[in-house]
């Protein structure tokens, strides 16, 4: 298991050895007990869902919309399949947290799913798995049949009249099947291609049907809202951003990893956590929310919790809970360099904005790196993500925007200094050091 | 061209969708094919298709749109190194270059012998390890320094 360490934890709590994933290791640390409560309570899907309401649980795939409120949007009365979706397509850079919880804690993801499910009238499931983690899904297949044989899952769930079937589905290696239309397209079996909203999933979702998708960590969340009570799991974070949340962190770390901490915990602490900047090098900037977030310098992020609105008043956004850590050896021309090559690559080239204007980002941004950048570069960079933010089908053109309008923002002066003397600020070797690859003691 | 196994394994993914809705099972299926003959051709996306009563242009785009297929040949062994920013930041880059100069490959490119395809890969959810490498689409090899990459090339063969 994968988290290193934390605070007060709930989602992964207890997590010790290779056998939690198990469903007699799960119902041991009470897994179960908040969906047998349901029936043996006759909650109604009313109260579930008020309860999620009453806890603030905020959606963790990354818009962090309050997931009761989404849940209330699905009409339960409405005759036919509904459906509910689990997002583990984990793809955002820096993200890697989907990875754990599937692997030491899937029942968590099951339960929540089938309370999910119950409260919104949804009959049937799908979760769909990042490729890339195929033993996961392998795993979660295991326990789902683990869960059926016991009942929790199929038919009549725990002898109630309440039936609803659930599966896996893997992705197969695009980022954009991680926006959630893209994912019910591609759980039709076509391209992941983004559809226009409206019509919204509630209404007409996987097969036209009525569809709510959310993301893995949210659902995860929601046995513990049942058994802790939605006040004490608000309580667990800070007002307006309830409960525990997972953040991964990478890079120029110590202890690169998961850890699980109070929503609003202060991003030194879990700094500190993650055992400090690599070889106590100083901080540059910080990337706190996944690759699609604004970048923040370190002083401004030395200053923030770790909560959504702390992180959006630094000016950038929580989104997936993603920290990106980067020291003084790192080339921040490089470094976006990197980032706009992600995202030409996977736009979908649906909308001519962003399949034209992310790969000019990136054609730009690769020549001011290789030392032929030209001085009216740096407002074409910023012209260009005018021309692509708001003007999109999906957030993807956003998510490629936002980082270069942030990076210039904050960092002009080395994309300046690199146009001007056709090298970076950071020498060469002095970033190579900092990966510390060829340095690493076997 | 798929065998009765690859057959009996698309069945089973057949039956996760409605009835009806079979084409939902298209990435499994390609995916199948893909393990049991090593890479996807024209032929065998056409009686994937087939199999599931979808056009196979359709199934041809879906194969195409997803970065996981492979529609040429490949080595025995499909290398793919994620070189994303969280993972450059920790070797990724480094660890991709270690590796085109130990085989004498570039990136897309096969050794000779037919062994070791390189590729370069994005965000595999697993920034946290990095630098990581994955082994023909399944198997996630992890926190990796040049010696444990010398390990892994000795092990495939
Ligand atoms: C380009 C793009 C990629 C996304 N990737 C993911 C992802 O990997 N996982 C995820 O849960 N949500 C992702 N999202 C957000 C989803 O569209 C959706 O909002 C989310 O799954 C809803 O779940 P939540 O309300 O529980 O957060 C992505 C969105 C965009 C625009
Ligand atoms: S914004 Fe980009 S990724 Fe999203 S639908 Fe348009 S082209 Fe596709
Ligand atoms: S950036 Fe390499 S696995 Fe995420």
């Amino acid at each position: 298991m994968a988290v290193l360490g934390s605070i007060n934890p709930i989602l992964t709590a207890g997590l010790d050895g290779d056998r939690t994933w198990r469903l007699a290791d799960y119902v041991s640390r009470g897994g179960y007990k908040s969906l047998r409560r349901i029936f043996a309570d006759n909650l109604t899907p009313g109260d579930v869902i008020a309860e999620v309401k009453k806890s603030v649980l905020r959606g963790r795939g990354g818009a962090g919309f309050p997931t009761g409120l989404k849940w209330s949007f699905m009409p339960r009365a409405l005759p036919g399949e509904k459906y509910l979706i689990c997002n583990s397509d984990e793809g955002e850079p820096g993200t890697f947290k989907d990875r754990d919880l599937l692997s030491g804690n899937p029942h968590a993801v099951i339960e929540g799913m089938v309370i999910a499910a119950y409260a919104m009238g949804a009959t049937r499931g799908y979760n769909y798995i990042h490729g890339e983690i195929w033993s996961l899904y392998e795993r979660f297949e295991e326990a789902l049949a683990e869960a059926r044989a016991a009942g929790f899952v199929g038919q009549n769930i725990l002898g109630s009249d309440f039936s609803f079937e659930l599966f896996a589905h893997h992705g197969y290696g695009a980022y954009i099947c991680g926006e959630e239309t893209a994912l019910l397209e591609s759980i039709e079996g076509k391209k992941g291609q983004p559809r226009f909203k409206p019509p919204f999933p509630a209404s007409f979702g996987l097969y036209g049907q009525p569809t709510t998708i959310n993301n893995t960590e949210t659902l995860a969340s929601v046995p513990f809202i049942l058994s802790m009570g939605g006040d004490a799991f608000l309580e667990a974070g800070k007002a307006n951003n309830g409960g525990p949340k997972l953040f991964s962190v990478s890079g120029h770390v110590n202890r690169p990893g998961n850890y699980e901490v109070p929503m609003g915990t202060p991003f030194s602490t879990l700094l500190e956590m993650a055992g400090g900047v690599r070889g106590g090098r100083k901080l540059k900037a910080v990337i706190p929310g996944g690759s699609s977030a604004p970048v923040v310098p370190a002083d401004l992020m030395m200053e923030c919790t770790m909560d959504y609105d702390s992180i959006a008043k630094a000016g950038s956004m929580l989104g997936s809970g993603a920290v990106i850590v980067m020291d003084e050896t790192t080339c921040m021309v490089r470094a976006l360099e990197r980032l706009s090559y992600f995202y030409y690559e996977e736009s979908c080239g649906q909308c001519t904005p962003c399949r034209e204007g992310t790969g000019w980002l990136y054609k730009i941004i690769h020549r001011i790196e290789n030392g032929q950048g030209v001085p009216e570069d740096l407002e074409t960079l910023q012209r260009l993500t005018g021309n692509i933010m708001g003007r999109t089908i999906c957030a993807l053109g956003d998510a490629a925007s936002m980082p270069v309008q942030s990076f210039l923002k904050h960092f002009r002066d080395e994309f300046q200094y690199h146009i001007e003397h056709r090298q970076c600020l950071v020498p060469v070797d002095v970033q190579r050091a900092g990966s510390t690859f060829f340095t690493a003691s076997a | 061209m798929l065998t009765p196994e690859s057959l009996a394994r698309i069945d089973r993914e057949i039956a996760k969708y409605p009835v009806g809705q079979q084409q939902s099972a298209v990435m499994a299926a390609l995916a199948i094919a893909q393990e049991a003959h090593g890479w996807l051709s024209p032929e065998l996306i056409e009686e994937v298709a087939v199999y599931l009563g979808m056009p196979p242009v359709a199934a041809l785009e879906v194969a195409t749109f997803y970065n996981m297929y492979d529609l040429k040949p490949v080595g025995r062994y499909k290398l793919t190194v994620c070189t994303n920013l969280p993972c450059m930041l920790s070797g990724g880059v480094d660890a991709l270059e270690y590796l085109q100069k130990k085989l004498g490959i570039g990136l897309d490119e096969t050794t000779p012998d037919g062994r070791i395809t390189l590729k370069q890969g994005e965000c595999m959810g697993a920034c946290g390890d990095a630098p990581v490498v994955l082994v023909n689409n399944r198997r996630m090899c992890a926190s990796m320094t040049p010696a444990e990459i010398d390990r892994l090339l000795a092990e495939l063969d």
